[in-house]
């Protein structure tokens, strides 16, 4: 072996105890770390899945001028073949395209405006959780694939708007408004079912139905408002923005279309997850920053109390510069250690997190504005063990700088007389 | 197989207010294969001259030159080659690194120098036994005993065979017969391998087995003489030890 990893190796197990505590002192701050960072990437993973996943979706391609102004005649032409390149594109499922405007919709007794959205009734639970959220009756059914028949006339609706408008499964709604060529639009439809999102702007004023009826009703064949689209990895989305804006640019370069990811479609998300990054990032950076000095002190001590056989090392010709190195390996060899242990032991919090759930104190209010539960489950995640851990190790291996500065100091003679 | 050559060493010490005369105007010639004794009162400067020899120590005033080579003028790195290539040290205080096991202790020379593990390993034991330790490799120095450690220290100095050892107190902790052994194993380098010695004792036992004799009081070299007799002095002159002698010889 070599002489300095023995050396190191030796030296670590000849205070036991102090190597010991020092480890513990990163192994803790390195499992709080894991933990921490388990639970901020799981809540800000599950923020932008309830709110984004409701119903806005992660990225949604839609005419340039939408955003800022939904108009009808904003809208994509052929949606359907978008979506096949797409779906090819990105190798994803989850793609579905809608139809969205606005109409008076009326019961026996009563009549309100509201949001009408045309869906496809067998891809949008791919991007919605809508669908799922059903309390009466189903959700929308495909309809049946024989051409020159007329698209079902069914309808889901929200519980809220449900009750004001004093409709059941089974009644029949009118649908009153203006086609996509001005033309005026109006069609009757079956109640089916009735969600319940929890969110009071959807249960009050939307309703869903089959995308061809919609097309139909408003006379918008073959187009739709904009096309959606979910990520299983929705904070990573550069990449994916890249490809589909370039195939945007060559598949469709004339109809001004743009992605746009959850950033812009919901631009409160991000802040809200960098404040609190950056907020957290301070109490890492305080965290890190002790266990460095612990490493320092640590250190320095096994430095001092070496001095004498550092000096006859050095009397019998080893070059100051290896016994920097021996340093530095203990100090790797401890990092390591407090790594590894530390990275498992994170790990092994977290994944019990992720089974019971975690409930953080203070969420509530944040809970509330993007339509969070109170428990989450972070999930263990190779990014969030090591990235903490890591840094510890650095910082660690930073700290043994100094100590390691005193050995280039040393003079063998008054060294090999320190006692 | 070295030459040494000093010219009007100075060294002084400040303690505080006072000032310490370790080495005060020290001039000496040590021929390649020379076996030299070191000897005078504690305080006399013996490890202070070993040190300034072996480049340990920079005198204030004054050269030191080995085969040539002026050592005042070579740089941290090239000393610490010199010493781990010619010189062989033992200290006398043992200096032992203690997580070191007796037969690590040993190789721990050979190892910086690169030299192979089982060649280490070959000769490590070898002296190890040579210095009557057999059986003790394994142990680390505070498993030892004073004299035990001694002769590790020595073994140390010796395994990689220098050209220059230079040795401070090696037999201060040994009985009679450990030390005589040890001073017929420096002897048997001394005159086979002609490895020059230097060595510095109060014991007067041993004294007689290096021909040229060096005597230092207060920092100075008082006498220098070349003696002619047999070099086994302890054997007619102590006579505390003679009746020990008797058995040996
Ligand atoms: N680093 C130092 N700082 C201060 N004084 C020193 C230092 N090294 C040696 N001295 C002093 O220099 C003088 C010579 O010391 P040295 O160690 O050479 O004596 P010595 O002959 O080896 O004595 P001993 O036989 O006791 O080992 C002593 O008075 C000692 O106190
Ligand atoms: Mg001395």
């Amino acid at each position: 072996m070599n002489i300095e990893l023995r050396l190191a190796w030796r030296n670590l197990w000849r205070h036991k105890k102090r190597t010991w505590i020092t480890v513990a002192a990163m192994v803790f701050s390195n499992v709080l770390l894991v933990l921490m960072l388990s639970l901020q990437l799981g809540s800000y993973q599950m923020m932008i899945d309830n709110a984004l996943g409701l119903f806005s979706g992660q990225i949604q391609i839609q005419h340039q001028d939408y955003l800022e102004n939904p108009k009808f005649r904003d809208d994509i032409v052929h949606p359907q073949g978008l979506v096949n390149t797409l779906k090819q594109a990105t190798d994803l499922e989850t793609i579905s395209s809608r139809g969205v405007t606005f109409a008076l919709v009326s019961s026996a007794s009563r009549s309100y405006g509201v949001q009408v959205v045309g869906v496809e009734p067998q891809s949008e639970p791919l991007v919605s959780t809508i669908p799922g959220l059903i309390i009466e009756g189903r959700y929308l059914q495909a309809s049946s694939s024989k051409q020159n028949e007329d698209p079902v006339a069914e309808v889901v609706l929200g519980k809220v708007l449900a009750r004001n408008l004093k409709v059941g499964l089974g009644d029949e709604l009118t649908l009153l408004g203006s086609g996509r060529d001005g033309s005026f639009a109006a069609g009757v439809a079956t109640v089916v079912g009735i969600f319940n999102s929890s969110l009071p702007a959807l249960d009050r004023t939307m309703i869903q139905l089959p995308l061809d009826y919609f097309q139909h009703l408003f006379a918008s064949e073959n187009r739709a408002s904009y096309v959606v689209l979910n990520t299983p990895t929705p904070l990573e989305l550069t990449q994916l923005n890249a490809t589909i804006a370039e195939l945007l640019a060559q598949q469709r370069p004339d109809e001004s279309l743009q992605v746009r990811d959850w950033d812009a479609l919901q631009p409160g998300i991000r802040q809200a997850i960098q404040a609190d990054l950056s907020s957290a990032a301070f109490m890492y950076g305080v965290l890190i920053l002790l266990v460095a000095f612990s490493v320092m002190n640590t250190q320095l001590m096994s430095v001092l109390e070496r001095t004498r056989e550092f000096g006859t090392m050095m009397a019998l010709g080893l070059k100051p510069w290896r016994l920097v190195k021996l340093i530095f390996l203990e100090t790797t060899m401890m990092a390591t250690l407090g790594m590894l242990l530390g990275a498992i032991l994170g790990a092994m919090l977290t994944q019990y997190y992720h089974v019971v759930g975690f409930y953080y104190p203070g969420m509530e209010e944040m809970a509330a504005k993007f339509n969070l539960p109170e428990r989450f489950y972070p999930d263990v995640t190779w990014f969030a063990t090591f990235i903490g851990p890591i840094f510890v190790m650095i910082a660690s291996i930073i700290a043994a700088i100094y100590p390691a500065l005193k050995i280039r100091k040393l003079d063998p003679i008054s060294a090999m007389r320190a006692v | 197989m070295i030459k040494v050559t000093c010219r009007k060493l100075r060294k002084t010490f400040v303690q505080g207010e006072t000032q310490i005369k370790g080495l005060d105007d020290v001039s000496l010639s040590i021929e390649k294969g020379e076996f030299v004794c070191l000897s005078g009162p504690s305080g006399s400067g013996k490890t202070t001259l070993l040190n300034a020899l072996g480049g340990l120590h920079t005198p204030d005033e004054g050269t030191i030159e080995i085969d040539g080579d002026v050592i005042s003028q070579m740089g941290a790195s090239e000393l610490a080659d010199l010493r781990l290539r010619r010189i062989g040290f033992v200290f006398q205080s043992y200096n032992l690194i203690p997580v070191l096991s007796a037969q690590e202790n040993v190789e721990f020379v050979m190892q910086i120098q690169g030299v192979d593990s089982q060649e280490r390993d070959q000769r490590a034991k070898a002296i190890l036994k040579e210095v009557g330790l057999e059986g003790m490799e394994t142990r680390l120095p505070a498993e030892l005993s004073g004299g035990q450690q001694q002769r590790v220290a020595v073994a140390r100095a010796l395994v990689s065979e220098p050209a220059l050892i230079l040795a401070d107190e090696p037999t201060a902790n040994l009985d009679s017969a450990t030390a005589e052994n040890l001073m017929q194993l420096l002897e048997n380098l001394n005159r086979k391998h002609q490895v020059t010695l230097v060595l510095a004792t109060h014991d007067t036992r041993i004294m007689g087995f290096a021909r040229r004799q060096i005597r230092m009081q207060d920092g100075k070299i008082i006498s220098d003489e070349i003696s002619s007799g047999s070099q086994h002095a302890l054997r007619g002159g102590d006579p505390l030890t003679a009746s020990h002698q008797e058995q040996d010889f």
